[in-house]
């Protein structure tokens, strides 16, 4: 019981929260990658973009004094940082994409013009936040604390439930299964599917092209949003960072096989939860359930945590190498 | 000659903006931007071979200058002999592990018919190898890194001479880039780019946290030089002599002898860092022209036509008997090697190692913005793309404090937009790069250099 609960605390948890932050940034990736067919190399600083908003507005809602009772401000402020976000994200597809897409150009060149676009984004980042860290944190840190756990179940072993990881796991379960509803089951969604699958017969079949660019960045605004500003309550935000999670969320998507947001959502746990369990020190799990004449003496740690970001990578060049299509290819909901 | 014109004009603009820092603000400073334009011209021309004849992306750059600094830590620092007595036997045995491991696969992959038990094999001699790895290297790496934690800590290197490891990292380069092109060449390209993005990172992640093979992130300072010390030159008299006659005009002004004695020893401090730049520019120059005249007789040889029509339509070129995949693996290789050649030099120039500062904002993305600016496919473009881009992102904040000094000119001093904006002037440089390379991308997409195709 308690090599559960420790697993449970350590790796599980956060695992969960962390996957579901890259779930939200991979499936970001997916559609812009499946709808307007480039690879996003600006992903990081547009999600930091979001979020630069939100944390600025918590603490203008802050110095107002509005709270949010016990959840934090941030989330009050996700619907206008998320308004902020779209209205940047189609001002840059209007000035820089939009050309290359009616030009028909490779998506290498597009990929180029990203790069452009990640420069740019993160002067302006820099420019109005800084490059600093800052914490936006507020209301309730804990919504299980460990010593409360002990005291509950009577066990070695407490398990903590962070605030944020709650927040996290709820806000993304509802917005996927919102977005996954939209993309599935409504004309919209389905007409956005279609373009995504073959654009020559989407467009035969009448479908409006703007329409449904116009459509991809909306959802993909709230997506990048929400999931930086999930990511910054829970650890914190820091423009450098942000940019940093490109690259797990690049293995997420890609993983997941790149174009199918089901596969990113669940890439992105699958990333999550590899970098976790391998690079955890499981010496306290087998004391737990090992006889003691067995105990180990060592770490029993696949390898160290300087590691985390090798192992998502390692993870990506595997499935690159054996199923370039992803390990949930076809997988449809 | 009329067609070189334009080539002629770019490379006098540039050199006169470095000559003018060197007026304005001081001759070190405009030597330093010359030496690392010098090197970020070798890491274009090294990214040019593989996107401007090949077409490939190769977002890695930044692990191959990794890997040609790491070469320079382990060929010319001394060995550290108490390390290796330490746990030298331990790294050997793994290292004969890993081999053995190599081989054996090999030999499974040679002998033995497709089937599950293969693939079974193969996984169960990764597994039993990472074992051995681990129960040998394990107390090997822990004595190593016991070895006075403070100074060394790690195995050292060969103590060879610092010119030799130029080559030797081009070569780990060269060898990094076949295990990569031979996992990743395959894909399409928007993969490739993040595929070798994020090996780099696995590459930079490795070298930062193997603290015995190169000390990670605690770095390696005070490697040798190819050229003369500054100390050295200060005390030698035919380098203070020198100074003198050059100076002599100004010495001359003075009046007394002390005062004569204090300002010369100035000029002899200032003059010893710009000998010392100047002789490293110098060799980074000569290694420039080498590779500029291999390049440009490669690029206009059979080979280099071969290589476009590669790049311009696989397909046919393939139809027409040319090996694609062999060919995109050699260019692959070959660019990469410039690259680890242009990582060494760059570590030779500061003098020390730091994994550290290995970051994909600065060695992979802004080299390829260098590419892109300069001009794809040709040679003289790409380098002069590393000097505009080099010079724009060390001379960007200064040109930033000054616009925005002349543009809130009639604000008070403690304005507070004024005020935030002059802390920020740094961040400019992202700003002025990214909508540089926007501009080039939409309106002069073939660089500012174009590629000349010569019909022979």
């Amino acid at each position: 019981m308690n090599a559960i609960i420790l697993l449970l605390n350590y790796t599980i948890i956060p695992a969960l929260s962390y996957g579901s932050q890259l779930a939200l940034g991979a499936i970001f990736v997916t559609l812009i990658y499946g709808v307007l067919r480039f690879a996003n190399f600006a992903t990081g600083d547009m999600m930091s973009f979001g979020t630069m908003f939100a944390v600025l507005l918590t603490f203008y809602f802050q110095s107002l004094g509005i709270n949010f009772g016990f959840l934090p401000t941030a989330l009050l402020t996700i619907p206008f940082a998320v308004i902020m976000m779209i209205l940047y994200m189609l001002s840059i597809d209007k000035f820089v994409f939009s050309y290359y897409r009616i030009k028909k150009s490779p998506p290498v060149v597009l990929a180029m013009v990203s790069v452009g676009v990640m420069f740019v984004t993160q002067a302006i980042i820099r420019i109005i936040i800084g490059p600093f860290d800052r914490r936006f944190l507020d209301g309730e840190k804990f919504i299980l604390k460990a010593t409360e756990f002990k005291e509950m179940t009577g066990l070695n072993e407490g398990l903590t439930i962070k605030s944020t990881q709650a927040i996290t796991i709820v806000v993304t379960v509802i917005v996927v299964s919102i977005m996954f509803w939209f993309l599935n089951k409504t004309k919209t969604g389905t007409s956005m599917r279609a373009y995504s699958d073959n654009e020559d017969l989407a467009l035969l079949s009448g479908i409006d092209p703007k329409k449904v660019v116009l459509l991809t960045w909306v959802i993909a605004g709230i997506l990048a949003t929400v999931g930086g500003v999930l990511y910054g309550l829970d650890k914190s935000y820091k423009p450098f960072v942000y940019f940093n999670n490109m690259l797990p969320i690049f293995a997420a998507a890609i993983v997941g096989g790149i174009g199918n947001p089901l596969g990113a959502f669940l890439g992105g746990y699958v990333v999550a939860f590899g970098e976790i369990f391998i690079t955890y020190a499981y010496k306290k799990f087998f004391t737990y359930i090992l006889p003691e004449s067995l105990e180990p003496n060592s770490l029993m740690q696949l390898l160290s945590t300087d590691y985390k970001f090798a192992v998502s990578f390692s993870l990506l060049v595997i499935v690159l190498l054996f199923r370039p299509s992803g390990i949930f290819k076809g997988l449809r909901l | 000659m009329k067609q070189y014109l334009n080539v002629v004009t770019a490379y006098m603009i540039m050199f006169t903006l470095i000559i003018l820092v060197g007026i304005f603000q001081s001759w070190s400073q405009a030597l330093s931007i010359l030496n690392y334009c010098l090197i970020s011209a070798v890491m274009t021309i090294g990214a040019n071979i593989q996107w401007g004849y090949a077409g490939l992306i190769n977002f890695g750059i930044m692990g191959y200058t990794a890997l040609g600094g790491l070469a320079v830590v382990l060929v010319s620092v001394a060995p550290v002999p108490e390390a290796w007595k330490a746990g030298g036997i331990n790294m050997i045995g793994s290292l004969g592990v890993v081999v053995a491991m190599i081989v054996s696969i090999r030999y499974i992959l040679k002998n033995i018919q497709k089937s599950k038990k293969r693939n079974y094999l193969i996984a169960g001699t990764i597994v039993i190898g990472l074992l051995l790895i681990r129960l040998l290297a394990g107390p090997g790496i822990e004595s190593i890194e016991a070895v006075d934690p403070a100074k060394t800590g790690f195995l050292g290197g060969l103590g060879m001479p610092i010119l030799f490891s130029w080559i030797v990292g081009a070569f780990f380069a060269g060898g990094l880039a076949y295990v990569i092109g031979k996992i990743a060449l395959g894909l399409r390209a928007d993969y490739l780019a993040i595929a070798t993005l994020l090996i780099a990172e696995i590459v930079v992640s490795i070298i930062k946290h193997e603290d015995w093979l190169a000390r990670g992130v605690k770095n390696v300072i005070g490697l040798k030089r190819p050229v003369p010390y500054e100390i050295d030159l200060q005390t030698s008299p035919w380098f203070i002599n020198l100074v003198e006659k050059f100076n002599s005009g100004k010495l001359k002004v003075i009046g007394t002898i002390s005062e004569r004695q204090d300002v010369l020893k100035q000029l002899v401090v200032d003059a010893s860092s710009v000998y010392v730049k100047l002789c490293m520019a110098g060799l980074f120059l000569t290694v420039v022209i080498i590779l500029l005249i291999v390049t440009q007789k490669a690029l206009y040889s059979p080979w280099g036509r071969k290589m476009r029509a590669i790049r311009d339509n696989e397909e046919a070129a393939s139809a027409m008997g040319k090996n694609v995949v062999k060919e995109h693996l050699l260019i692959f290789i070959l660019g990469s090697a410039v690259v680890g050649l242009a990582g060494a030099m760059m570590v030779t120039n500061d003098g020390l190692f730091t994994p550290g500062s290995y970051r994909p904002m600065r060695y992979t993305f802004v080299i390829w913005v260098m590419v892109i600016v300069g001009g794809t496919g040709n040679n003289f473009g790409a380098i002069l793309g590393g000097f505009v881009v080099w010079f724009l992102w060390v001379e960007a904040a200064p040109i930033a404090l000054f616009l925005i000094n002349f543009f809130t000119a009639h604000l008070p001093e403690t304005n507070a937009l004024k005020v935030h904006l002059i802390e920020s002037a740094p961040y400019f440089r992202f700003l002025m790069i990214g909508i540089g390379v926007l501009l080039i991308m939409r309106y002069r997409p073939q660089g500012i250099l174009p590629e000349k195709i010569i019909k022979q």
